[in-house]
């Protein structure tokens, strides 16, 4: 599947099209199927998200897995500050983006 | 120190208000990102792998303890309670907002301080010796060259959108602690007829076409310098290449006309703008002096240290350097404790820091370049004091220029540009290597790791450097030897086929075992491989 | 908005120009288009017979065209000196200070950023050829040098 990511205008926080507006976790992340370079487009020239660009992912049973390594880090946060990720209380949180 | 005037303060704080206004265009759709990211670069803030980036210049690297207070301040109130020291003698906090960005440059612009040119393709902040004024053998405090520097280069209406980046640095010791000749200019201060001029390198640089600088020109009067830096600015600015930005960098100019060629282009526009009287007076660079001036020693100190806690001994021979000044020792902080992450500290820490220096080093700090943290003027009496409370919390690591006292760029986990993490492996050989009595063994190694191309990690200039790089989507790891960013600056080379991030771990402790076994009497593992050159390396890794 | 910016006491220059490679030949010509690239210092000989200089920027981050302005204005050069292309209202001070004295930018600028542009900074660090008194020789009114 293809997904569309980018960083929040204001506040730069990473964000995902979740089909209907943008979400900060991956797992709400949508198949934007071919639409994904006029959807970021029409959404920069919004200033809804700034710096945005369509990836790869694989659709897993917690969802949408960004194909490359530097995607996964963004979707989660750094893997050597695990208190600074998505899942603060997941021990194990670096093993999801190797 | 140096210390703003009305001017000083009214520029920054004019900026403050210009990016404000800058950034109300942005969120309003005025200006488009485009045309935004130039302006908010030269502000210091970039957009990273997880949110804004800010970078602050810490010029030549000298804080006071209220500045560096204002730092923790920063990472309390507006980022998540840390800030990064860099090579560059910056400080960086990664998860700003761009709404936030302004109120932050304005509390900074309170403490004389600001994010002017810290990015973009412009004069960055200029780079200096951590040991700038308590260093016995100097010729001069660079510092007041430096922020001579650094108040022209602020704003240069010629060379704000430069080819590329342009890095400056000062030195003025023969020992270089600030690799210098790894700079667009290496400028070292040296002593003719007793008179002190400008020693001047140019075309060093690192990225991905490492280059140790050639010597442009042996003497530059104090009073020709800004003429002279302009002069190699402007050839720059006019015949550096812009079709190709890995190809931009005044490094790849010098090379391809020559240093002679670039010299006499140089002399010839120094020769015009020379005529126009655009150098400051000699009062000015005197006026800036004086902040400089030693502060107020106390003289009939104790030489005595008392080594009875053995703890303390060995933080005294690795960390503690002689200072020029009897009864005072130069301290230096290691932010590279065993498992942490190089370069972080978190906002107690920070804190922390600036209150050792308000109580024990004259108010003064240093940031250096291997992202550790000086404190300049400590009473050898105080040491034991100043140590217990680093001990306490956890900064008072034994092992400057060891090596687990590793340069590592922010890689993967926070860089939009990396292409493989850089802490995680700079962490996994701290802990292959904690045993301090091994790392003593081992001498002075400097391992320097970069998660990609672009160097900020100082690979090159590693004894043992590390490049990460991207195989097929998995990182993957180069391994050089042989660089050093020292006075004796050379380049490193790459060893041959990279490592994952656990086989570079073992590689490294493969080619310090080969050391081990190879060196003789006094050799660091710099000068053993320089001896034997890279063949039982590569050996002992691929054989 | 403002599609044409003059800090000049005279009428905007009105002749089309010419190439730089061309005004050599043409001894009449008085008005040249400088191209990024291009060595203002071509220029020099003629400057007498110029009354505009254009100096283009294709690209706003192509920052070739602030030499070639401080080149000519050092060289004493006084006709007008437009900035044309794609040129910011950021860049306005940076280009007043290099010499240039008229703007024709590519997409008009709001009026009230240019002023508020403009008045923003009081002091300058460098001295250039316009005029302005940098700080040091604020600091330092004795000297002759400011």
């Amino acid at each position: 599947m293809k997904i569309l990511t980018g960083n929040d205008l204001p506040t730069g926080d990473v964000i995902w099209w979740a089909g209907d507006g943008w979400s900060r976790r991956v797992a709400d992340a949508v198949d934007v199927g071919e639409q994904g370079d006029d959807l970021a487009r029409r959404e920069e020239a919004a200033r809804h998200v700034v710096g945005a660009y369509v990836i790869d992912a694989t659709l897993t049973d917690e969802g949408p897995r960004p194909a490359h390594i530097k995607d996964r880090i963004r979707a989660l946060g750094p893997t050597v500050r695990p208190d600074l990720t998505l899942k603060p209380a997941d021990p194990d949180v670096g093993q999801w983006v190797i | 120190m140096y210390r703003y005037d009305q001017y000083d303060q009214s520029i920054v704080e004019a900026r403050v208000e210009e990016f404000r206004d800058q950034t109300k265009r942005r969120l309003a759709g005025a200006l488009t990102e485009d045309q935004f990211k130039p302006i908010r670069l030269m502000n210091g803030l970039y957009l990273q792998l997880h949110a804004y980036m800010l970078r602050v210049a810490v010029p030549y690297g000298t804080l006071s303890a209220r500045q560096m207070r204002m730092l923790a301040h920063i990472a309390r109130k507006y980022d998540r309670d840390y800030g990064h020291f860099t090579t560059r003698q910056n400080i960086q906090y990664n998860w700003i907002k761009l709404e936030d960005a302004p109120d932050i440059l304005a509390e900074l612009a309170t403490v004389e301080m600001h994010a002017i040119q810290t990015s973009g393709n412009c004069i960055r902040n200029i780079s200096s010796d951590q040991y700038a004024g308590v260093a016995a053998e100097e010729v001069a405090d660079p510092r007041p060259w430096a922020e001579l520097l650094r108040q022209w280069s602020s704003f240069h209406p010629e060379f704000t959108y430069l080819p590329r980046k342009f890095k400056i640095c000062v030195i003025a010791t023969q020992e270089d602690r600030a690799a210098m000749r790894l700079h667009d200019i290496g400028i070292e201060l040296v002593k003719r007829d007793d008179v002190v001029g400008a020693r001047i390198f140019a075309g060093g640089g690192m990225g991905r076409t490492p280059m140790v600088a050639p010597e442009i020109k042996d003497f530059v009067a104090e009073d020709d310098l800004i003429s002279y830096v302009e002069a190699c600015l402007r050839v720059y600015n006019r015949y550096g290449r812009r079709d190709n930005k890995y190809k931009a960098r005044v490094k790849i100019l010098i090379h391809a006309l020559g240093a002679d060629e670039y010299r006499r282009q140089v002399e010839e526009e120094f020769a015009a703008i020379k005529q126009l009287a655009l150098d400051p007076p000699k009062a000015e660079l005197d006026r800036i002096r004086s902040y400089f001036a030693d502060p107020a020693y106390e003289t009939g100190l104790s030489e005595e240290i008392d080594r009875s806690d053995p703890a303390f001994a060995l933080w005294v021979d690795q960390n503690v350097k002689s200072h020029k000044q009897a009864g005072y020792a130069i301290v230096n902080i290691s932010l590279k404790p065993t498992g942490g992450i190089p370069g972080d500290a978190s906002s107690a820490q920070i804190d922390l820091i600036a209150d050792l220096a308000e109580r024990y080093s004259l108010d003064e700090l240093r940031v250096t370049h291997a992202q550790n943290i000086v404190l300049p003027y400590v009473k050898k009496a105080d040491l034991h004091t100043v140590w217990q409370a680093l001990d306490n919390v956890g900064l008072a690591e034994a092992n400057l220029d060891l090596i687990s006292d590793i340069i590592a760029c922010p890689g993967l986990d926070y860089c939009s540009l990396a292409n493989a993490r850089s802490i995680p492996v700079a962490q996994k050989i701290a802990e292959r290597f904690a045993d301090p009595a091994r790392q003593r063994d081992l001498g002075e190694l400097k391992l320097k790791i970069s998660g990609c191309i672009n160097a900020c990690g100082h690979h090159h200039a590693g004894h043992i450097g590390i490049l990460g790089v991207d195989r097929r989507g998995k990182e993957n790891f180069q391994l050089l030897l042989g660089g050093s960013g020292a006075e004796d600056a050379s380049l490193g080379s790459i060893t041959g086929p990279g490592f994952d991030e656990d086989g570079v771990v073992d590689a490294i402790e493969k080619v310090t075992d080969i050391y081990v076994r190879e060196r003789i009497e006094g050799e660091r593992f710099l000068d053993t491989y320089r001896r034997l050159g890279m063949k039982p390396f590569k050996d002992a890794l691929y054989g | 908005m403002v599609d044409f910016l003059s800090f000049r006491d005279d009428e905007p220059a009105q002749e089309p120009t010419v190439t730089l490679e061309a005004i050599a030949g043409q001894t009449n010509a008085t008005a040249v288009r400088v191209e990024p690239g291009e060595d203002a210092r071509e220029l020099l000989p003629m400057l007498d017979r110029l009354s505009l200089v254009e100096v283009n920027f294709p690209a706003f981050g192509d920052g070739r065209g602030y030499s070639a302005a401080r080149i000519l204005r050092e060289a004493g050069y006084t006709g007008e000196l437009r900035a044309v292309g794609d040129v910011l209202v950021d860049q306005l001070v940076a280009m007043r200070r290099c010499g240039f004295d008229s703007f024709q930018p590519d997409h008009p600028f709001d009026q009230a950023v240019v002023d508020a542009t403009l008045a923003r900074y009081d002091d300058v660090y460098q001295k250039t050829i316009d005029g302005r008194t940098p700080v040091w020789a604020k600091r330092h009114p004795e000297t002759a040098n400011g």
